[in-house]
């Protein structure tokens, strides 16, 4: 029977604390990143042009339909390559990931204004508003209220895939816990602390959202 | 061209895909004129109102409305959205399913085209706002959401925030379809009231009792044509054209009193 003894993950507290850091500081970053990402698509699979439409799709498709992490490998190892450019790890990571990220969240904000009824923007247009007064005085506003729930959600798997740029070397919480279990020969302990952390920050997230999905409902 | 008329559309071609829905449609309303159209669903009425204010955008002929005019079809160019948005607040529109907007107050939803369109001062809107809301009889309803509203309420509102843009010109698309027998008429004496006050106005309804009553003139339309034309009460009691006749058979057309042919 395996002895258990967490107590050996005390002395690594820093690194677990740097890393907690550096993957909320991550996740902040991309999701931001990948909101406005997503707001370029989303209105650029709504445009009335079809070629910016076809770039718009292109580009959503493309990040939508690989695995994450083959875009952070790509991003870090093939891109510099093939534009010339160095990136550091942190850099190819935080792009990857926003616009991975970006390309559900545009889907999401297109769902959300596509969602609302066109004589809402009708009525709009017949005032006298412009298209862009009437998506910003008449859609969006009821758009984004849909959209909440489902960006929130979305922003929680972000969250879950920082995990993923400890490939790169990344020091985030996964990383430095691997660092932890080779110095300590103790990783079902360190493992186990870090699904844990994952899950004390995410659990009480996926409450508010899901009370806030509920409070939606009822004021449709 | 008269020198009275308001509108004036000549010409006016529409097709959606392969379906043409106006062919070579003309049309004059005098100033201060109320015009209805009727006509069976699928007629083209709808569109033809849509046209007036350009949310429809015609494929050939020309649209005008007080001294702006539109001219469209091969060897114009595309009206672009400034100029298209700056002719639609001339005119107001009340739509079938009132179109109020959910996330504001029925005061906001007043000011709203005052407020974003026209520039104005926020106190300046609302006092304009509570003026109209007042004139259709919902002053009292200023803070309260369109959810919180009946059919017909909603409906005076829309009219009030249309009206808030003072408009050279109403269109009014079914405004009452939508709404319970009972609540008709709160939403028609508004409209009659406005015609009295000597708005210009084109009514695309199925009240022809009403239409008998404010309109001046009236229309009737059948794929895409305008098959009769003229005074509303001539047309409405003398139809001269079989399908406008029968058109006509399915409807009381004075007052309560039930169609002649509708007796057993």
């Amino acid at each position: 029977m395996y002895q258990w003894d967490f107590g050996i993950l005390w002395s690594y507290r820093w690194l677990f604390l740097n890393g907690l850091g550096v993957t909320v500081g991550f996740t902040v970053v991309i999701v931001v990143l990948g909101l406005v990402f997503g707001l370029f698509g989303a209105f650029g699979t709504l445009s009335r042009f079809k070629a910016v439409r076809l770039v718009a799709l292109t580009f959503i498709e493309a990040f939508r339909c690989t695995p994450i992490l083959v875009q952070l490998i790509w991003f870090y190892y093939a891109l510099p390559i093939l534009a010339g450019i160095d990136m550091t790890p942190i850099t190819a990571s935080a792009l990857a990931l926003s616009l991975y990220g970006g390309s559900f969240y545009s889907e999401i904000i297109r769902g959300g204004i596509i969602s609302i009824d066109k004589g809402q923007s009708e009525a709009g247009a017949a005032l006298g508003m412009t298209p862009g007064q009437s998506m910003r005085r008449i859609v969006l506003p009821q758009a984004i209220k849909r959209m909440i729930p489902a960006l929130m959600n979305q922003s929680i798997i972000q969250f879950k895939n920082t995990s993923l740029v400890s490939v790169l070397a990344v020091p985030d919480l996964v990383y430095q816990s691997q660092v932890a279990a080779h110095d300590s020969y103790r990783p079902l302990e360190t493992y186990t602390a870090v699904a844990v952390a994952y899950a004390a920050i995410l659990i009480p997230l996926t409450i508010i959202v899901r009370r806030g999905e509920k409070r939606l409902a009822v004021g449709e | 061209m008269s020198d009275t008329s308001k509108i004036e559309i000549r010409g006016l071609r529409k097709s959606f895909g392969s379906n043409e829905v106006l062919k070579n449609i003309s049309l004059d309303v005098a100033k201060g004129g109320v015009v209805a159209l009727i006509g069976p669903s699928g007629s083209g009425k709808s569109t033809l109102l849509r046209c007036i204010n350009l949310l429809v955008v015609p494929d050939g002929g020309s649209v005008r409305v007080g001294d702006t005019r539109f001219a469209f079809g091969e060897g114009t160019k595309l009206v672009d959205v400034k100029t298209l948005a700056k002719f639609r607040a001339t005119t107001g529109m009340v739509f079938q399913h009132f179109n109020l907007f959910p996330h504001m107050t029925t005061l906001q939803n007043v000011m709203e085209g005052p407020v974003t369109v026209r520039r104005m001062a926020k106190a300046d809107a609302e006092k304009l706002a509570r003026a109209q809301l007042a004139k259709v009889g919902l002053a009292e309803k200023a803070d309260q959401y369109p959810a919180t509203l009946s059919g017909g309420q909603k409906q005076r509102v829309a009219i009030a925030r249309a009206l808030a843009m003072e408009p050279d010109v109403m269109l009014f698309d079914e405004a009452t379809s939508a709404l319970d027998p009972e609540l008709v008429g709160e939403v028609l004496s508004v409209i009659q009231q406005l015609a009295s006050e000597g708005m210009t106005m084109v009514i695309v309804t199925h009240e022809i009792a009403f239409a008998r009553e404010v309109a001046d003139r009236l229309i009737f339309m059948r794929d895409g044509v305008v098959v009769e034309e003229g005074p509303a009460r001539q047309v409405i009691d003398n139809p001269r054209e079989a399908a406008t006749r029968a058109f006509l058979s399915h409807f009381h057309r004075i007052g309560a009193l039930p169609p002649a042919n509708a007796i057993p």
